[in-house]
């Protein structure tokens, strides 16, 4: 998943890439077309790199090439590079760093007054956003569901206290009871998936639920950085992980239950505690990334800005190119 | 169904069954949720395996008093008494030999029904119903005052011996349930015999209004409610629920006539916004409680109080007999400090505790029995309702107390009537709750097959009974016992059922969803079921049944009958119970999440702790109740039907 575009680097190469690399699927030769347009995909520009001895028309870095030596061209081609990814990295980083803010300047077009707003766990992104409604006057009220088994509800809770906002703290089992009162939803995601469904924090899958049944807006904020291009398969397996039990059963409690020794040598007792949910794309109301606000049916094409199409589809070479 | 109606038609046209079927199950089993097959006591009715043709939905409709008296002459038949709940008046009432349990080793002369009040029918039916399940021993207490029903006593006869099965037991409550329901015309084969026997509902609430009109100005509390207690006899309706006991005290003495005329609504139940009745239930306070400072606006009318400021008050207070038995003030303690949790434990306690006050309770000089009981009776549960709000099952028992009390007859010494009701108690305890879980359980195991994943939610005693018996029976399944916060009573339940051999995986409520992709089956209990379906239970259940349903895995509730109610309810907030909001911030067991520790009572932070809420009917696939596995659209048939007002059958 590694696509990052080098904004820095030209688009003279790209039709040289067409050369190498015959049997390249036609999504990408989709995308290689459209991406005259565009810088180049950092596979294609790596993938050129690790042979010294290749005839350099096939180099990224720049029109200024030719001018060089061979050797020199190496070397100067890598510290180019090197530099345009270490650039695009510190890029990145930038945005991560930012979309808060950006997310939160659409707070004020979403929640307005005597509102009341229904979140769960902790995300900074939502304590930005509903912080910015606050500066702007709106006065309205937030339950915060504790989120077990971390609880950083309490967290969210406290910081939302510090800053002025009336705010309740529920248990995760009241969620169901007490959203027929709530008027939106607001959760952040740790990852946005290419068919518009989010991975987030465990418990958001049953919010979202109960959100629909009461015909309550379920928003998710996502910085643009958390989109993945990945359909997700399975992803309660697959996506996901399991964390230790202590978090649910301390260990000694149920020493005496752990009988390993009996029958089967099965244990008796499974203790389940996954880290993340899934939310189908039907449940999410609407996304507000720093780009602004999306369907999900949308989200794709924002991955497409992101990510090239040679990135995702990974053909293995043909042998002559190595 | 129609074939039978011509031959039902002499003895009762209108008999409908209710409930259904259990194929597999044997018809002579006394698994009380077979389909009644309305046959009465003639022979080519009674074969159950005929009534399993029949139309599953059919209610017995209320019975008058001038119905039943001829089919009493019918000859004894071979009743398949043993899981028929009967709506036959004839059949109904000879089914528990009346004549034997009434007269078998007390008062041998029929009581002239001319001294006894109202309802003896029902009393009557009763006893015998409670003569088959334990025999002479509760008949040498019963206190007379019933029918001489030697017509029926042949027919009485072959049900007795059919009694003998244990598992006739049930199938005896059934139709002493039936009898209770006809209760209202049952005089039984008595009609000629006696001649008061055959009032009607009219005579009866007339025969009721003079005899308060000759109490006359007895204003006191206990007179009040007795008087409410009354009105809702009369009525087709169930007495408002004891929450309200507040209410009714200060509504009865004013309102009797209109309570008599404002049928099918419940009195509303005290709302705790409304100062001047919050303040007068203050000052009849036992316990001393602070309200809590931060309560949440939308619960403003539901009582929220300081918790751990109660107790010691009260253990300062625990030696006095007055004004608290003492045996009730132990229950009130337990409730307060969470020792006894659970619907079905908390009725079983507090009856039990009723139990012993009342075999402690003296008449005082120039007071009635019933009235002095019964305002007894109020005040302790007035005291209940501090430590810990009632929850429907227990308003129903109290209700159904009340009625008991009321209805004892004039004749009885103080020493018999107190037995009377203590036995009364027991009976209810025996077949509402015992005898129905084991209803339950039996029904709702054939709905486990082997390779069944089934998921739980909370601790429910009748759920768990029945994932024991099912283990019993030798199916092959595996649990997933879903917990949450604060209470985390799954934790006691996988104990249990990790000791008893099960297979189990235990995880918190949040990832129910990533769960319900195995399971097969979802099986969960309730504190009640209201009369639209809605099923009221512990916070939590209703995201569990969501799930579930989106899913496409069938949810079955189980839950004993005694705990439906006619009210209604659309949300979880309209009625609720608020426990301590403490708990929500601090998280035992995790030494590490103590986030809130130094915020205390800020103001712009509130913490809420619901204890119920209310899962939408459409959720529910089936629930499983000691009348049968019914959908939830036919709680409101079986709360009219069977768990009228007084006949608590």
């Amino acid at each position: 998943m590694a696509g990052l575009n080098l904004s820095a680097v030209s688009d003279d190469d790209d039709d040289n890439d067409q050369d190498d690399h015959p049997v390249l699927s036609a999504a990408a030769v989709a995308a290689a077309a459209r991406s005259t347009l565009r810088p180049p995909s950092l596979q294609t520009l790596l993938e050129d790199m690790p042979d010294p001895a290749a005839v350099p028309h096939t180099s990224s870095s720049g029109g200024d090439s030719e001018e060089k030596s061979k050797s020199a061209d190496k070397s100067s081609r890598s510290r180019k590079l090197k530099h345009d990814v270490i650039e695009a990295v510190n890029e990145l980083i930038e945005d991560i760093d930012t979309c808060h803010e950006q997310i939160a300047e659409q707070a004020v077009e979403h929640i307005h007054h005597n509102e009341v707003i229904l979140t769960l766990g902790s995300s900074r992104t939502v304590l930005e956003f509903l912080y910015a409604a606050k500066e702007k006057k709106r006065s309205f009220r937030v339950f915060v569901a504790e989120g077990a088994p971390r609880y950083q509800g309490h967290l969210l809770a406290k910081e939302l206290v510090a800053r002025g906002l009336q705010t309740t703290l529920i248990t995760d089992s009241a969620v169901f009871a007490m959203i027929s009162r709530v008027n939106m939803v607001i959760v952040g995601a740790h990852a946005v998936m290419a068919n518009g469904g989010v991975i987030a924090p465990v418990g958001l899958n049953m919010v979202a639920l109960a959100a629909q049944r009461h015909a309550v807006p379920f928003v998710v904020l996502a910085g643009s950085h958390k989109l993945c291009p990945l359909y997700p398969h399975n992803p309660e397996v697959l996506l996901n992980e399991l964390r230790s039990p202590s978090e649910l059963l301390d260990f000694g409690e149920f020493s005496d239950c752990m009988d390993f020794g009996s029958g089967s040598g099965s244990p008796l007792i499974h203790v389940v505690n996954p880290t993340f949910d899934y939310v189908p794309p039907k449940l999410v109301s609407l996304f507000i990334t720093d780009t602004g606000g999306h369907n999900p049916s949308y989200m794709y094409r924002l991955i497409a800005d992101y990510y090239s199409a040679d990135d995702l589809v990974l053909q293995r070479k043909a042998a002559a190119s190595n | 169904m129609e074939p039978r109606r011509p031959s039902r038609a002499v003895i009762d046209p209108k008999v409908r069954q209710v409930g259904f079927i259990t194929p597999n199950a044997p018809p002579q089993q006394p698994v009380r949720t077979q389909s009644y097959p309305p046959e009465s006591n003639s022979p080519p009715l009674s074969e159950s395996p005929a009534s399993n043709s029949l139309s599953p939905v059919m209610i017995p409709p209320p019975r008058h008093l001038s119905d039943n008296l001829t089919a009493y002459r019918t000859p004894a038949v071979p009743v398949p008494e043993s899981s028929r709940r009967r709506a036959e008046p004839a059949a109904v009432a000879c089914s528990y030999d009346p004549s034997e349990s009434l007269f078998g080793t007390s008062s041998p002369a029929p009581s002239p029904l001319a001294s006894s009040r109202l309802v003896v029918d029902g009393e009557f039916s009763e006893e015998s119903w409670f003569k088959k399940s334990d025999s002479a021993k509760f008949a040498s207490s019963f206190p007379g005052g019933g029918f001489d029903l030697t017509t029926v006593k042949n027919v009485g006869v072959a049900a007795a011996v059919a009694a003998k099965k244990p598992a006739a037991v049930s199938g005896n409550e059934k139709s002493k349930a039936s009898g209770a329901e006809s209760k209202n015309e049952l005089p039984s084969g008595s009609g000629s015999k006696t001649s008061k026997v055959k009032m009607t509902k009219s005579e009866r609430r007339s025969l009721q209004e003079s005899q308060r009109a000759a109490k006359g100005g007895n204003k006191s509390a206990g007179a009040s409610s007795s008087r409410a207690a009354k009105q809702p006899q009369q009525k087709k309706d169930a007495a408002p629920a004891p929450p309200s006991v507040a209410a009714s005290e200060k509504k009865g003495t004013d309102r009797p006539p209109e309570k008599e005329r404002k049928k099918d609504v419940p009195a509303p139940r005290m709302q705790f916004d409304d100062k001047s009745r919050v303040e007068k239930a203050k000052k009849r306070a036992v316990v001393n409680q602070t309200e809590v400072r931060n309560r949440v606006e939308l619960f403003r009318h539901l009582p929220q109080y300081e918790h751990g400021t109660q107790l010691p008050d009260l253990e300062s207070k625990f030696f006095r007999n007055d004004p608290m038995h003492r045996a009730v003030y132990k229950v009130g303690l337990q409730y307060l400090a969470g020792d006894i949790t659970g619907g079905n434990a908390r009725c079983i306690a507090m009856l039990q505790a009723f139990s012993e006050a009342i075999r402690d309770y003296t008449t005082p000089a120039e007071k009635t029995l019933t009235r002095d009981l019964t305002a007894k009776i109020g005040s302790y549960v007035s005291f209940l309702i501090e430590c810990r709000p009632l929850s429907i099952s227990m308003g129903n028992a109290i209700r159904f107390l009340k009625n008991r009390i009321a209805k004892l007859p004039l004749t009885l010494s103080e020493s018999e009537a107190k037995t009377s009701l203590c036995l009364d108690i027991d009976r209810f305890i025996n077949e509402k709750i015992i005898l129905a879980d084991r209803v339950i359980v039996r029904h709702a195991s054939t709905k486990i097959r082997d390779g069944d994943v089934l998921l739980t939610y909370g601790s429910s005693c009748v759920v768990e009974m029945l994932l024991s018996h099912a283990l019993e029976l030798g199916k092959k399944f595996h649990v997933v016992i879903v917990d949450s916060r604060p209470k985390l009573e799954g934790q006691s339940l996988l104990r249990r059922l990790v000791a008893n051999g099960l297979n189990c995986t235990y995880t918190h409520l949040n990832a129910v969803s990533y769960i319900m992709h195995e399971v097969t089956r979802v099986f969960l209990g309730a504190s009640s079921i209201l009369s639209n379906g809605t099923v009221y239970s512990r916070v939590g259940t209703a995201a569990v049944a969501m799930v579930a349903n989106a899913f496409s895995v069938p949810v079955l509730i189980c839950c004993e009958a005694y705990k439906f109610h006619e009210r209604v309810q659309l949300d979880s907030i309209c009625f609720n119970e608020l426990g301590d909001p403490q708990a929500v911030a601090k998280v035992s067991g995790r030494g590490d999440v103590n986030y809130l520790g130094s915020l205390g009572n800020k103001d712009n932070l509130q913490l809420l702790n619901l204890m119920y809420d209310a899962t939408p009917s459409e959720y529910i696939s089936m629930i499983v109740t000691d009348y049968g596995m019914i959908p939830p659209t036919s709680v409101p048939v079986i709360v009219r039907e069977y768990c009228r007002d007084q006949l608590w059958i």
